[in-house]
């Protein structure tokens, strides 16, 4: 393990995460469950199964989304 | 006369791209004021499709209740919409989320024109479906009553027309029956009126006018009782199926008695 940081933007805001964790993990991390979101990197959709294999890099900027009530 | 078991339920369902449902009224999740009582809305409209939005989830509060933990998806489908879309690109951005979210294709494309009317923008809609029907979506298209935008939707992909009755949230009931017949006339995909619908007698009247079915949210989640409301609903909806397939009298300018005339003393 190493002690560096990534700076990255979650739903807009800035956050620092540890370097080379997966998008999964990020989630975890987050209090989230992946099963339940959807996440996009850098304006592409990521994969569900390849959220556990893709590292968080410096700058990336993600959208974390869920399903809500809606007409 | 014998009876006449059939009910709307056991022989009258409904296909949309290649899905089967006995329910003609598709509900949405918004403006409840509580989960609890929007899952027993759902339950008593007998809606087996609710539509629902995709937001960003609270990274602040990870752990509150989520609408799943309420309506589950395996029972109900889940219809992501394209709610709060004013381009093309956002409301496919949005889709593709959705189906990596849910896993499924059929989804609710609406692209709207300017906040004030939400009315729809439907050259973006367009664009939008011919994408999405591309990208293996199945979209069930919210639009204006305009018979040959309509049509061009169908050409384009979209697997059911959803015209609007009257304004999202107004309550006006339908506006526009005329533009409704025409569109239901010309479909060979099912037809709903999406929006407008205030009451039961408007749901009625849109299943009067040949429609598959009814799309709507605010009519039931801001009424007094909303869970009576969804009953009144289910019902209307029913009886304007029933009443749309019985076939109605024709209209006449002048009486015309119900008693015979003939041995009148």
């Amino acid at each position: 393990m190493n002690d560096e940081t990534v700076s990255i933007r979650v739903n807009g805001e800035h956050r620092r995460v540890p370097e080379g964790i997966s998008i999964a993990d990020l989630a975890l991390e987050l209090g989230l469950e992946p099963a339940k979101v959807a996440v996009e990197r850098n304006l592409e959709v990521v994969p569900r199964s390849t959220l556990g294999s893709v590292t968080v890099e410096d700058g990336d900027e993600y959208e974390i989304v869920t399903f809500v009530g809606g007409g | 006369m014998a009876a006449r078991p059939e009910m709307p339920t056991a022989d009258d369902c409904w296909t949309v791209a290649g899905r089967t449902y006995r329910s003609r009224l598709i509900v949405g999740t918004g403006k409840y004021k509580s989960f609890e009582e929007n899952a027993a809305a759902v339950a008593a409209s007998g809606a087996e499709i609710v539509t629902v939005a995709v937001r960003r989830v609270n990274i602040a509060d990870p752990k509150q209740p989520m609408l799943t933990d309420y309506i589950d998806p395996k029972a109900i489908t889940y219809l992501p919409n394209t709610a709060g879309c004013f381009t093309a690109e956002d409301a496919i951005r949005t889709l593709r989320l959705a189906r990596e979210a849910g896993g499924w294709t059929l989804v609710k494309l609406e692209v709207l024109g300017e906040a004030k009317t939400l009315y729809p923008d439907m050259i973006e809609t367009l664009r939008a479906t011919e994408i999405l029907a591309k990208e293996g979506f199945e979209p069930m298209v919210y639009c204006a009553d305009d018979p040959i935008a309509a049509k061009k939707l169908e050409d384009a992909g979209a697997v059911a027309i959803m015209p609007l009755g009257a304004p999202i949230g107004s309550g006006l009931g339908l506006q526009n029956r005329v533009m409704i017949r025409l569109i239901v006339e010309n479909a060979k995909v099912p037809v709903l009126v999406d929006a407008g619908v205030g009451t039961a007698s408007d749901a009625s009247v849109a299943m009067e006018l040949g429609c598959d079915g009814v799309l709507m949210n605010t009519a039931i989640a801001e009424a007094k009782d909303p869970i009576l409301m969804a009953r009144a609903m289910k019902a209307a909806v029913e009886a304007g199926r029933l009443a749309y397939r019985a076939g109605r009298m024709g209209k006449r300018r002048y009486a015309d008695p119900s008693s015979p005339l003939a041995g009148l003393i």
